[in-house]
């Protein structure tokens, strides 16, 4: 035993030596996840926030068609803030889709001077998806709502009837549970996501540059004539792979944590519309211990696969397919109403995923902790166990 | 000494089947000796070193190293065996002396013994000026001196040389050429393949021919001029060789 840990000690520390002198390994572990999320969250979030206020301040270009007995509600409209009329008559489809107006309103005939009943809808034409058309629609909308209101109201006071009867009561939502469960739910899939594929990335390239990469450098026969046993020389370079994976993982969530919380200060600062979250650090501790074995199962299974190739590229073309089969499980813990039955437990990356997004929001079960545990332990110890034997087949170390 | 007996190695290929890559070798090498294996390319010098080295498996028979069974106790054998060719490349981003210090370490040295082996082996070798520059910014030659440092420093009374000189420049194969005589005046039992018959003449006390995976003849080289009447081993080398058109036939010389 003591040779054992003696040995997997020396392989780990020349490995890990090799690994913090390697330019490609640091910045795939060290680099890429420190980088990506600030990048990802404040850069691309201070973005959109950007576009949003933007989208607000700037008064939209829409077009009235007809309206020409309701001079009030267009002149109204005309002097609106938000909103620039625009009076030249044209094909008001082609002029949204090419967004030289961003919206248009139809006013039915006789919509001022009617008789206040069964007017045909007041139709307003925008380009969805477009986040100025929509503005601008909505800008329409809330003027209608306004003026629909205020004439029910006049009606109401000219009849000498309270204006409470167009609203006899409110309704009202009220959120019951934590900020903690609030979070779960809503971001808790993403940093579960997070984790998993962070704990594959951080792990792969430190995987084909200790096997694959060891036979393209021609140091596979060098180690392999030294007295240590392949068993130990596995596990030396298999713990290297998991420091990787582990180490690439706590940097992305931390630098998530630092990225987002950069961000909600911008969005309290600037009142610009955003959710408000809040991640209790027990729980992130909690997620990496659960994902503790699924990024041994990750570590074995890229050493046992890279293994297999004579070279770096080579490698690289077996563990890409990989990425899609652990992606689509992860994902799948995202998606709404996906949530840990007993059977699903046993699904490797999903049941991770699914309890990763569980103890955020702190609704879990320590039976189900335990079961997942264990089946995720029993598929890593599997691994392992595979690249073990992979390093004992001359086939597999000698492929020619 | 290094004992093979009835050595011998089946590979499978998908395309071709079975492959005979070394059937039914037998020899002996003695401390203090060198013995020389010489075949042309794919005739089974690499797969047989690779064998006693322990880094392939026999399919059949076995051998002894320093009184190790090759197959029983392989990593018994590893301790005893300094293991030199073109394939055993140095870690490119370790510096000289951590990649010698690795390897005395998995050799189980402590580290008093490896700072006293690495110093007497790099004043020897004349490797302090390069001691901390990263084997991939060494010259070839540095290389190689690395490399023989990499094999010395667990002192093995065994020393297995796989074509060392294979694509080297003059000067650093012969350093390797030297080292190698200095490993027999040291005791060591030493064996080497090679198919360049220069390095054959100015090294082996022993012969052995190998061809299409099997040892066609074994001998001295005074024993080998006189059975074949040829001054140049080369001329020696392709008689035996076209003479054993048909494989697995072992003509002993005494």
């Amino acid at each position: 035993m003591r040779v054992l840990a003696r040995n997997i000690g020396i392989v780990y520390r020349k490995e890990l030596l090799e690994a913090l002198r390697d330019r490609r390994t640091l910045i795939s572990t060290i680099l890429v996840p420190i980088l990506l999320f600030p990048i990802l969250t404040v850069g691309v979030g201070f973005v959109i926030a950007g576009l949003i206020i933007e989208a607000d301040r700037e008064p939209a270009r829409i077009m009235i068609l007809g309206g020409t007995d309701s001079p009030a509600i267009v002149n109204s409209l005309v002097k609106s803030k938000n909103l620039i009329v625009v009076s030249k008559p044209a094909n008001y489809v082609d002029l949204i889709s090419s967004k030289k107006i961003r919206a248009a309103v139809e006013i039915p005939p006789g919509l001022q001077t009617g008789d206040g009943v069964n007017y045909p809808p007041i139709k307003i034409y925008m380009y969805s998806g477009d986040l100025k058309s929509t503005t601008a629609a909505k800008r329409i909308e809330e003027f209608f709502n306004e003026y629909r209101d205020n004439l029910a109201r006049e009606r109401l006071t000219a009849q000498k009837l309270p204006a409470s009867l167009l609203k006899p009561f409110d309704i009202k939502q009220q959120n019951v549970v934590s900020e903690e469960k609030v979070a779960g739910e809503t971001v808790g899939g993403i940093i579960s996501y997070l984790v998993i594929i962070m704990c594959l990335t951080g792990a792969m390239y430190p995987a084909m540059d200790l096997t694959a990469g060891e036979k393209e450098r021609a140091t596979m026969e060098t180690i392999l004539s030294s007295p240590i046993s392949r068993t130990h020389l596995v596990l030396g370079k298999f713990l290297m792979v998991l420091t990787a994976s582990l180490v690439t993982a706590a940097l992305s969530v931390t630098s998530m944590g630092v990225s987002s919380w950069v961000f909600q200060n911008f969005q309290e600062q600037s009142s610009a519309p955003g959710l408000h979250i809040k991640i209790g650090l027990g729980a992130v501790l909690a997620v990496f211990l659960v994902a503790l074995p699924l990024a041994v199962l990750f570590s074995a299974a890229l050493l046992t696969i890279a293994l297999f190739a004579k070279s770096y590229k080579e490698a690289q073309s077996y563990i890409s397919p990989l990425m899609i089969v652990v992606v689509i499980p992860a994902i799948a813990a995202m998606l709404p109403g996906v949530e840990l039955t007993p059977r699903l437990s046993l699904v490797p990356i999903l049941n991770v995923s699914l309890l990763c997004k569980d103890l955020i929001t702190g609704t879990y079960h320590w039976n189900t902790i335990a079961l997942i545990f264990l089946s995720t332990s029993v598929y890593g110890g599997a691994a392992i166990f595979i690249a073990v034997r992979m390093f004992h087949r001359e086939s597999v170390l000698f492929r020619s | 000494m290094i004992e093979a007996r009835s050595l011998s190695k089946r590979f499978r290929d998908k395309k071709r089947g079975q492959i005979c890559a070394v059937e039914n070798v037998s020899f002996t090498c003695r401390p203090g000796s060198i013995y020389g294996l010489l075949g042309a390319n794919g005739a089974g010098k690499t797969t047989t070193l690779r064998m006693l080295a322990t880094i392939l498996e026999p399919t059949d028979g076995t051998a002894l190293v320093f009184g190790h069974d090759i197959v029983k106790h392989p990593e018994k054998v590893r301790s005893s065996v300094g293991f030199l060719s073109t394939a055993t490349a140095l870690y490119p981003r370790l510096t000289a002396q951590e990649m010698v210090e690795y390897f005395g370490r998995l050799n189980g040295l402590d580290e008093a013994t490896l700072k006293s082996r690495i110093d007497d082996i790099f004043d020897r070798l004349d490797m302090n000026s390069f001691r901390d520059r990263r084997c991939d910014k060494l010259s070839t030659g540095m290389k190689q001196k690395t490399s023989i440092a990499r094999t010395l420093v667990h002192d093995p009374p065994v020393m297995i040389f796989d074509e060392p000189t294979l694509g080297l420049d003059i000067m650093a194969a012969r350093t390797i050429v030297e080292f190698i005589r200095e490993c027999r005046e040291a005791g060591k039992t030493v064996i080497l393949s090679t198919h360049v018959m220069s390095e054959v003449e100015k090294l082996c006390d022993l012969i052995g021919i190998i061809h299409n995976g099997s040892l066609l003849a074994e001998g001295t080289p005074a024993q080998m001029r006189e059975k074949y009447q040829e001054k140049d081993l080369e001329e020696i080398f392709v008689k035996i060789v076209t003479a054993h058109a048909t494989p697995h036939v072992t003509a002993e010389v005494s």
